[in-house]
């Protein structure tokens, strides 16, 4: 039976885990993160379903600790804010290189370098254009209530099951620390027959198995390549998640995910007592980032106004989906700083002027 | 008229003195002549058939000379990034405790790049086994002065000697972490004689038997030749290690069931 509680979004990550089935959490403090790690510590899962938890050394080492153990096949899911989510990018190309599924959540502050604690949306080019090096993409989540941060835990392990691929939670400090009502699935149980390619022992009966992301011969490398790609092109077909508000009759629309999304909802609410028909798109996944959609409501509207908490990074991909069709501008605030509802307004009023003026 | 002899003829039941582990594959080792990755990976191979413990067994691979171990072991193996095989095995004992665990790596691997993750591996008491090939460079790369490299030994990173001054003093990291209370059995030993051998494949034993106890984690290091790195003959090779490598680096039993032997 689902059960209702409040809770922090960090905290109701950590508790979506142990209720997923989670086989194993390694993680390292950094705020405005921290809470995942000591709700785990304090909740003892290794006592309620026999889930792992350890805090590592460095964010370094907890992503090395998920690759072993999603190796091993096992649901296995790491967490940390923006400067530790550097860190962790090459272990992240490793796994996607050998095709392994974990679910990391990012819980974004401000940058560059040390920045913030403060909420932020300045990530978003790291998550879904692959992050470390080589040709990958993760599979990105961003929720935008504390609901949300707990679902995203299941469907995230889901897809990077599915793909045999790294899923990302790309979530903020600001939906991290505020407390929401959350329904919270039952508990699922934990996982008792893994994929055939996990190293879980060489028995009589099969080939070793190997987890590598090697191949020094260029050919079979590059079919290697091909061969994920085919899984991003795959993704693009059948996962695309969205939402759209008030974009029936909309001239205008933001696009914003996340918390800024939240925060649009209220500023299309503001626009349309103000006259004007604003609708709002919220990709609901990042990559694959809904391209179909925005191209056909780029033949409907007059205008796209990028929402981000950012200098301007989504903004780009609502360019390439739209392809010169519309005019896109984008507004954000950054450093750790929240747009207000009226702010947003006031910036697709200028939008507007601009437009109407060309 | 005599009879051409062919391989048939010679090996038989009551001639096989001596046979392949099947832990071994087939495969073609690409080690340079003379090296003793192929000794040392034949050793772990014959301790796993022994013990009777291949479908129990796990191992990662380093970035190194012997990334590509897992083409010559016929077990499950994961390839891990340079210097996180520990936080690799970490994980992949905690999820399955009753198997037996391993890193293989060499001395850039486990005493540079990794020093964090092999620190905190043996201090957390981690219940794998860590094989630690010291050869005192980079073989793979094309020999650089390592963690390892003996003060005055040359390199292609120290043409001139390493300058202890400059370049900082080589570090004994099996010491050291013979000192933390999370390792149960640590060891250094060679493999370039037969008697070596056979002591490294004792210790090999020891410490695949003391995962069993569960009591902490095992390393045994193996000091070894880089005859390509050392721009030596193997003979030469063999000759420079224990002359130059051995005093340094001395060969024996550090601790034994969690106790340290000579206490400096």
């Amino acid at each position: 039976m689902k059960e209702l509680k409040l809770m922090k979004g960090n905290e109701a990550i950590a508790e979506a885990a142990i209720r997923a089935g989670a086989d194993a959490y390694f993680g390292y403090p950094i705020t405005p993160q921290s809470e995942i790690l000591e709700y785990l510590m304090l909740e003892r899962p290794y006592e309620r379903t026999g889930m792992i938890v350890l805090q590592a050394e460095s964010e370094v080492a907890a992503i090395n600790m998920v690759y072993g153990g999603a190796g091993c096949g096992r649901k296995v899911i790491t967490s940390s804010s923006s400067p530790g989510i550097s860190l962790k990018q090459e272990g992240l190309s490793y796994m996607a290189g050998a095709e392994l599924p974990c679910l990391v959540v990012n819980v974004v502050r401000g940058g560059p370098g040390l920045g913030t604690i403060q909420p932020s949306q300045s990530d978003y080019f790291q998550a879904v254009k692959g992050g470390g090096h080589g040709d990958y993409r993760l599979i990105v989540l961003a929720p935008q209530s504390v609901q949300e941060m707990a679902d995203f835990v299941g469907l995230g392990f889901d897809l990077a099951f599915k793909y045999r691929n790294p899923a990302m939670i790309l979530t903020d400090g600001a939906l991290g620390q505020m407390m929401e009502k959350v329904w919270l699935d039952e508990q699922k149980p934990r996982l008792k027959d893994f994929p055939s390619w996990a190293t879980t022992g060489k028995s009589a009966d099969r080939e070793r198995n190997i987890i590598t992301s090697l191949d020094l011969d260029p050919l079979k490398q590059e079919k290697h390549n091909f061969n994920i790609q085919a899984k991003y092109k795959k993704m693009k077909e059948d996962e695309v998640r969205f939402e759209m508000i008030e974009c029936d009759d909309a001239e205008y629309i933001f696009v914003a995910y996340g918390t800024s999304a939240r925060i649009c909802q209220k500023s299309v609410q503001l626009a349309r007592e103000r006259g004007i028909k604003a609708g709002l798109l919220r990709p609901i996944t990042l990559f694959p980032f809904p391209e179909k959609p925005l191209k056909e409501l780029g033949r409907q509207v007059k205008g796209m106004l990028a929402v981000e908490m950012s200098t301007g990074q989504m903004v780009e991909d609502v360019m390439l989906a739209v392809n010169g069709r519309v005019g896109v501008e984008h507004f954000g605030r950054m450093g750790g700083v929240i747009p207000s509802p009226d702010e947003i307004v006031v910036a697709l009023e200028n939008m507007i002027k601009k437009i109407s003026k060309s | 008229m005599t009879k051409n002899i062919t391989a048939d003829d010679i090996v038989k039941e009551e001639n096989l003195v001596y046979k392949k582990t099947p832990v071994l594959t087939d495969n073609v080792m690409h080690y340079c002549p003379g090296c003793g990755h192929g000794t040392a990976h034949r050793l772990i191979a014959e301790v796993i058939e022994e013990m009777n413990i291949q479908p129990e067994t796990i191992g990662i691979t380093p970035v190194g000379c012997s990334v590509l171990m897992y083409n010559y072991l016929d077990i499950d193996m994961q390839g891990a990034a340079h210097g996180r095989a520990p936080a690799l095995a970490t994980a992949v004992k905690r999820l399955m405790p009753e198997k037996f665990v391993f890193t293989y790596q060499g001395d850039g691997d486990l005493a540079a790049i990794g020093t964090a993750e092999t620190i905190h591996a043996c201090n957390r008491g981690e219940n794998f086994t860590i094989f630690f090939i010291n050869n005192g460079i980079y073989g793979m790369t094309g020999g650089q002065m390592a963690p390892t490299t003996l003060p005055e030994m040359r390199s292609s990173t120290s043409p001139y000697g390493r300058d202890v001054k400059m370049m900082g003093n080589p570090l004994k990291i099996t010491e050291l972490v013979a000192r933390l209370p999370g390792t149960y059995y640590v060891t250094r030993q060679a493999v370039h004689t037969p008697v070596n051998v056979r002591k490294a494949k004792k210790a090999i034993r020891q410490a695949f038997e003391s995962q069993k106890l569960k009591k902490g984690l095992s390393l045994v290091e193996i000091v070894s030749n880089c005859n390509s790195g050392w721009k030596m003959s193997p003979v030469q090779a063999n000759k420079w290690m224990v002359e130059n490598m051995f005093p340094f680096y001395p060969l024996g039993d550090i601790k034994l069931e969690g106790r340290l032997l000579n206490k400096e």
